[in-house]
């Protein structure tokens, strides 16, 4: 089986996102990066699945669109369970409307199954961290003439394909798809391995491919004008006490509220 | 001119909460316009026997003057090829002016299908939305040619993104709780029905709805009037039992934060933020949680604010609108017992 990943690097952002001057983009001078947190978990779901398979022609194969510095989320991905890694290579790519990445990207996934052989599943994050325009996982599959279910809290592989659970306010439903497909994972579907020794050994070895496909891909419709913060919600916060001894005064907040 | 439509995200013929505020938002996108609000409804002959009159008693209620129902035995249940591929069918029969849906799992999975069938660019999560100015005669939009300016949020709102939309056929998704869903004033005007029959092949069977699991009955997380939350503060999952007992003497739903999740507490299902769930309850009370900015823009849609943490300098309780500074151990368990004192007592 082979497994195609889609990773996004994305700023770790601490308590304030701040916004560079010209207000192009989160200002990055004090951070580091990551990857998107549903990814991150698409990347521990692809392990595993393969992990469980019984011989080794099995691969996860992680793709990342970005500028060179995006090899660093493709050698973490090695240091977790991945096995191959595609850097689709985009400066400035990480600001992408998401129609260009979304073409990019499929034009990447071509190139990768001419030489490897066709993806049977690929995961996409639910949406990315920064931008989430909730679309590109979709175009991608759409493109690749692939059923894609988005919102996938669970898993099972079978024979012909993969049986996958969307979170819902009261359970879950399930979706039945036949491989080659595509899925759009959410954080909560697993809790993601922290890197071993073995692995960070594989991530300094990991060899990184890098696709050349993005040089004739138009911008789409949708066109940044700038970033900026929110309002913050003027409060001033009422201190009800600093004890125990507070419990009536917030009760009495509960009463007055009508929720008691 | 040509209407705005709005999908109607429903479960089996409940409409979800975020479909009425993208109404409500729409309605306003609409007379901009100076054109109709419309709705589209996908299902099959038995959910439209079961719901159709409600479901458009209710698009009437927040201002639609047609309803369109998409009917298909393909559409019984929830797909999102189905539901994308219908949609795009009205788009084609109907040529509305935009296509608005609600943030939701749905909504927007459902209007991506579309803009993937129909490569056209899909703004998602808008809280603002000005039309061309070449088509809106209202003076208020910003001047200057055929692109749309829309705000949208990102990072699931911690930041906001100004951006242009240059398209024949806008589609928008509305972030929720991003607008209070707002029944037109002055009561409904009656809406027209108007029915179409998809063409649906059965490719798009694959990806209906098999089968589902009911594990929660009753509030959920996203709907609770009361929603109680325990972050790090909370120490282990035994720890959660007082936050437990609150939440259900006020019929509410028991959360958390991703340290919580993290350290395998409680299921992420019940995460608020932004990898988990957006919550607008009249009441939070979040306890022993630092407010980090991914966990704030889940519980910012809250009416109020209560935080309990040891630290005055938190996040969460320079925010919040009521605050406790005390150890939550202590203090749950008295709220707890104030409330059934007060029960107790005979009036
Ligand atoms: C892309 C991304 C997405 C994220 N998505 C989410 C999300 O959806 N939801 C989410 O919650 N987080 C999310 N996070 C994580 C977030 O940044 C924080 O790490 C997390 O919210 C912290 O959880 P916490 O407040 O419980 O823990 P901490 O920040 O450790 O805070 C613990 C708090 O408990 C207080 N406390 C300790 N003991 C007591 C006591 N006995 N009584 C009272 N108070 C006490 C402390 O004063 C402190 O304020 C995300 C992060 C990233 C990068």
């Amino acid at each position: 089986m082979r497994i195609l990943v889609c990773v996004k690097r994305v700023p770790a952002v601490g308590s304030r996102i701040n916004v560079t001057d010209d207000g192009q983009q989160v200002d990055t001078a004090h951070l580091g990066f990551t990857t998107s947190p549903h990814e991150e978990c698409a990347v521990e779901e692809a392990a595993q699945i393969v992990e469980q398979l019984d011989g080794d022609e099995h691969a996860v194969v992680v793709l990342t669109l970005g500028p060179e510095a995006s090899t660093e989320q493709l050698r973490y991905a090695a240091s977790v369970g991945g096995n191959e890694f595609a850097l689709v290579m985009a400066e400035g790519g990480l600001d992408w409307d998401p129609q260009r990445t979304a073409v990019a990207i499929t034009s990447a996934v071509r190139e990768l199954e001419a030489a490897g052989g066709q993806f049977d599943l690929i995961l996409f994050g639910n949406e990315s961290a920064d931008g989430g325009n909730f679309q590109v996982g979709i175009r991608v599959a759409h493109a690749l003439g692939r059923p894609i279910v988005n919102g996938i809290k669970g898993i099972d592989p079978h024979e012909r394909g993969f049986t996958a659970r969307r979170e819902t306010d009261a359970g879950y439903e399930v979706y039945e798809l036949e491989a080659p497909c595509a899925l759009g994972v959410k954080e909560g579907i697993n809790l993601p391995r922290y890197p071993t020794m073995k692995g960070r050994l594989a991530s300094r070895k990991a060899q990184i491919q890098v696709l050349d496909c993005t040089a004739d891909v138009d911008a789409g419709g949708q066109s940044r004008v700038r970033l900026h913060r929110p309002p913050e919600r003027a409060s001033t916060t009422v201190q009800l006490g600093d004890s125990a001894a507070a419990a009536p005064a917030v009760v009495d907040l509960l009463d007055e509220l009508g929720v008691l | 001119m040509s209407a705005v439509a709005v999908l109607i995200d429903h479960d089996r013929g409940v409409p979800s909460g975020g479909a009425l505020e993208a109404l409500t938002a729409a309605r306003s996108l609409a007379s901009d316009l100076n054109t109709d609000l419309v709705a589209v409804i996908l299902g099959d002959g038995d959910l439209f026997d079961a719901h159709g009159a409600d479901l458009v008693a209710a698009c009437a209620d927040y201002g639609a003057a047609v309803v369109h129902c998409g009917r298909h035995s393909f559409l019984a249940d929830y797909g999102p090829d189905a539901w994308g591929t219908a949609l795009a069918m009205f788009v084609e029969a109907a040529g509305p002016v935009a296509v608005v849906a609600a943030g939701t799992d749905r909504g927007a999975e459902a209007i991506a299908q579309l803009a993937a069938r129909t490569d056209l660019p899909l703004v998602a999560n808008c809280v603002n939305v000005s039309p061309a100015s070449s088509l809106a005669d209202a003076p208020s939009g910003p001047a200057g040619g055929d692109a749309w300016h829309i705000t949208r949020i990102q990072w699931g709102g911690s930041l906001l993104e100004d951006v242009t939309l240059t398209s024949t056929l806008p589609l928008l998704t509305i972030a929720q709780h991003s607008i209070e869903a707002e029944p037109c004033e002055g009561g409904p005007v009656p809406a027209a029905v108007a029915d179409f029959e998809p063409d649906l092949g059965p490719e798009v069977q694959q990806t209906l709805v098999r089968d589902r699991v009911t594990l929660a009955e009753g509030v959920t997380l996203s709907t609770a009037p009361v929603v109680v939350s325990g972050g790090r503060g909370v120490g282990s999952a035994d720890g959660f039992a007082p936050l437990e007992e609150l939440a259900d003497l006020l019929g509410g739903r028991v959360g958390c934060s991703r340290a919580v999740t993290n350290n395998g507490w409680r299921s992420h299902a019940d995460q608020v933020g932004q990898t988990g769930t957006r919550i607008a309850p009249e009441i939070y009370i979040a306890c022993g949680i630092s407010g980090a900015i991914q966990h704030w823009v889940g519980a910012m849609g809250s009416k109020n604010i209560l935080a309990i943490n040891i630290d005055p300098e938190a996040n969460m309780v320079t925010k919040a609108g009521y605050a406790v500074i005390a150890d939550l151990h202590e203090v749950v368990p008295a709220i707890c017992d104030e409330i059934r004192r007060r029960r107790d007592r005979p009036s």
